[in-house]
């Protein structure tokens, strides 16, 4: 194909292709995976691409081992990945947990498909919002982006790379099936345009105990050593102390999980990511992301020709949740309208926000809903019937 | 002002977490027999220290990781083997040792112990067996012998055992041994030789659970424990039994064949790289 890691140019491709050419410009060192429709493909193209320039792929023997791979591809310095949907991403809410615990920054790409259970295997699904935020047992947070194009799933994905290093934290690109498996362009950028955050080291060489937990910045992150860099870490699921040390006490805990969670919490203004359309003197605020927000804008276009006055808030980060941006919004807004290919998993979320009206535009997925339906909610909602 | 007593430096110093000491294990109990074993062996070794890592799965045997003073990970249960295949394929310059018990590594993470073993990935196996799950209180596991009892088998246990060696060496590791805890010059011998040897090896180590195993089995002791399987002890050389021949049945009155079952030089995994073009 080409032993370039960065192919730069005009391209014609899908999404998977995509997010798996923006983890080559990320410089992805490892990646671990299992196959499963609609996810396949970026397996395939990682197959035959990293090789290509020196880097390592592993087809595992099922998704609780490429979770657990990747952790340990992260840990021992590599930027690490794996890929898949529904019933793998499951399986993977295992280890999941264990990067948050283990603060293992890791990049999951879940290609939405429609579930529950083996569900819709060829067509697309957003049903996994909440999976994706609350989906391992215990209190943690992660960082989900959601692409509604191509181009997006290269650029995501490599500035998911970034996140993950920059909070050590497991980071989701939650796609979709359309997204996952649209032909578009993608403009690949120069090498040097692409941006590469490093992870937060140790200042200082192994010499007495490096605490690979103690945060001492504002962004409650801390410094991580890798495995051979001589620092002797200890690294456990188990709640620990400064020093990776076991310590199963209610204060080591609460200490633990809570900077866990204010680590995105704090840093929330850096990591979320939202795209306006027509909002500024919005009275309905439609809210979409993925493949949805793509009917939802042309739904707004359509609307305000006929003078209605909504807008869009596309989502781009889906955690953490924008939560200023929404209550601004809510300062000048009538009604919420929330079009997702789920039974109402973001519209909940933006119904704790909010004191208006929260529509949902739903489906349980399988096809994309489309601008027509939006529209008649939009004028629905705007009594214009 | 008190006055600081120096005691004796102990050889492991160097190489136990003496920050995390006392351990948790019970009187009697062979784990720490056979971390000692590993201690010194890669000691031994040659690889300096900061390029061994150790990783564990969950379980009283778990806790070996978070003892020893080098880059060391306990993850989770039964995910011992891929954990540890992505850190030595993240940096394959690094001597990777998977120690974890029986239940970790063959019931719940069985799945990856044959792939692992098939891959041939060079990775150096240890695995504790004291048949039973000792953490979670002496319940019956994949390597409870027939008839023996636990807290999940009051009427003595229904199912057949693996047989591990057999497994292993039928799924291609490069290496496969079996010791007790009373082996313990072979014991650290046949580690630090895995370490000379490219690829999967799998070490067994037979190992008393006063608490877990011999609570439900009228053993009233480690020792006691330590005892019945020596007296059991035959060694073979390799080659001289079938593998299938290898099963523990403590029932009736059959020997715990231990030794070096499986020797060989399969090409271990390394990464696909692309053909060279002509
Ligand atoms: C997913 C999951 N299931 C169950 C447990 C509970 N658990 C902890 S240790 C253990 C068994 C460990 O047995 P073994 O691997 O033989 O180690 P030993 O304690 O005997 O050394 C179990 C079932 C767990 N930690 N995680
Ligand atoms: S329960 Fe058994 S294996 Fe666990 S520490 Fe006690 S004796 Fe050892
Ligand atoms: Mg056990």
């Amino acid at each position: 194909m080409s032993n370039r890691r960065v192919l730069t140019g005009n391209h014609f491709m899908n999404g998977d292709i995509a997010t798996a050419e923006g983890a080559m410009a990320a410089r992805i060192g490892f990646f671990a995976g299992y196959p499963i429709t609609p996810s396949t493909e970026v397996a395939e193209r990682l197959a035959r691409r990293m090789p290509e320039v020196g880097d390592t792929f592993i087809q595992m023997e099922d998704e609780l081992a490429s979770m657990a791979a990747i952790i340990g591809g992260s840990l021992a310095g590599k930027r690490s990945m794996t890929a898949t949907s529904g019933p793998g991403i499951s399986l993977m809410m295992e280890n999941l947990g264990l990067a948050a615990m283990m603060e293992a920054p890791c990049v999951v790409v879940n290609i939405q498909r429609g579930g529950p259970s083996t569900g819709l295997p060829t067509l697309a699904g957003q049903s996994d919002i909440m999976q994706a935020r609350w989906g391992s047992h215990g209190d943690y947070r992660i960082i989900a982006y959601s692409p509604w194009s191509p181009q997006e799933a290269f650029d995501l994905t490599v500035l998911s790379f970034n996140m993950a290093d920059r909070y050590r934290v497991p980071t989701l690109l939650l796609a979709d099936e359309v997204i996952g498996h649209m032909v578009e362009r993608v403009v690949i950028p120069e090498e040097s345009e692409i941006e590469h955050w490093e992870r937060k080291k140790p200042t200082k060489p192994p010499n007495g105990r490096f605490k690979p937990f103690e945060a001492l910045d504002d962004d409650l992150v801390p410094p991580i050593a890798h495995a051979g860099e001589g620092y002797k870490v200890h690294f456990t699921g188990l709640t620990h102390d400064e020093r990776g040390y076991p310590d199963m006490t209610p204060d080591t805990h609460q200490k633990l999980v809570t900077r866990l969670v204010e680590k995105i919490r704090v840093n929330a203004d850096d990591i979320i990511r939202t795209e306006d359309y027509q909002l500024d003197d919005a009275k309905i605020v439609l809210i979409s992301f993925g493949c949805t927000a793509r009917s939802a804008r042309r739904a707004v276009r359509d609307a305000r020709e006929q003078g209605i006055p909504v807008g869009l808030l596309r989502m781009i980060s889906i955690w953490p949740f924008p939560k200023k941006i929404i209550k601004e919004l809510a300062s000048n807004a009538d009604t919420f309208i929330v079009a997702e290919m789920n039974l109402g998993q973001m519209s909940r979320e933006v119904e704790r926000h909010v004191s208006q009206p929260v529509v949902g535009v739903n489906h349980a997925g399988g096809e994309m809903i489309s601008p027509e339906k939006i529209l008649k909610a939009i004028k629905e909602v705007a009594g214009d019937v | 002002m008190s006055e600081m007593i120096v005691v004796q430096d102990h050889p492991l110093d160097n190489i136990i977490r003496k920050d995390r000491m006392p351990h948790i294990w019970c009187p009697g109990c062979g784990i720490g027999i056979v971390m000692r074993a590993y201690a010194t062996a890669i000691q031994e070794t040659g690889i300096p220290l900061d390029q061994h890592v150790v990783v564990s799965g969950i379980g009283c045997t778990g806790r070996v990781a978070g003892y020893m003073d080098i880059d060391s990970y306990h993850s989770t249960h039964g995910r011992a083997l891929p954990f540890a295949t992505g850190i030595k394929l993240g940096n394959p310059d690094l001597t990777v040792t998977v120690i974890s018990g029986d239940g970790d590594l063959a019931s719940i993470g069985g799945n990856h112990l044959i792939h692992a073993a098939r891959r041939n990935i060079d990775l150096k196996v240890i695995c504790v067996n004291n048949f039973n799950y000792g953490m979670t209180g002496g319940q019956v596991g994949p390597t409870t012998p027939t008839g023996a009892f636990g807290t999940t088998a009051p009427y003595g246990n229904p199912e057949l055992p693996f047989n591990l060696p057999f497994l292993l060496a039928a799924s291609g590791a490069n290496y496969v041994s079996r010791w007790t805890t009373m082996h313990i010059r072979e014991m650290k011998k046949e580690f630090l030789y895995t370490y000379s040897k490219p690829g999967f090896t799998f070490t067994e180590i037979i190992s008393p659970c006063p608490i877990g195993f011999g609570k439900s089995n009228n053993i009233d002791t480690g020792l006691e424990e330590m005892e019945l399987y020596r007296r059991r002890c035959e060694l073979v050389r390799p080659g001289e039994l079938p593998l299938d021949d290898l099963d523990i049945n403590l029932i009736e009155d059959k020997p715990i064949y231990v030794g070096r079952f499986v020797d060989r030089d399969n090409p271990p995994f390394s990464p696909a790289k692309p053909k060279e073009e002509k």
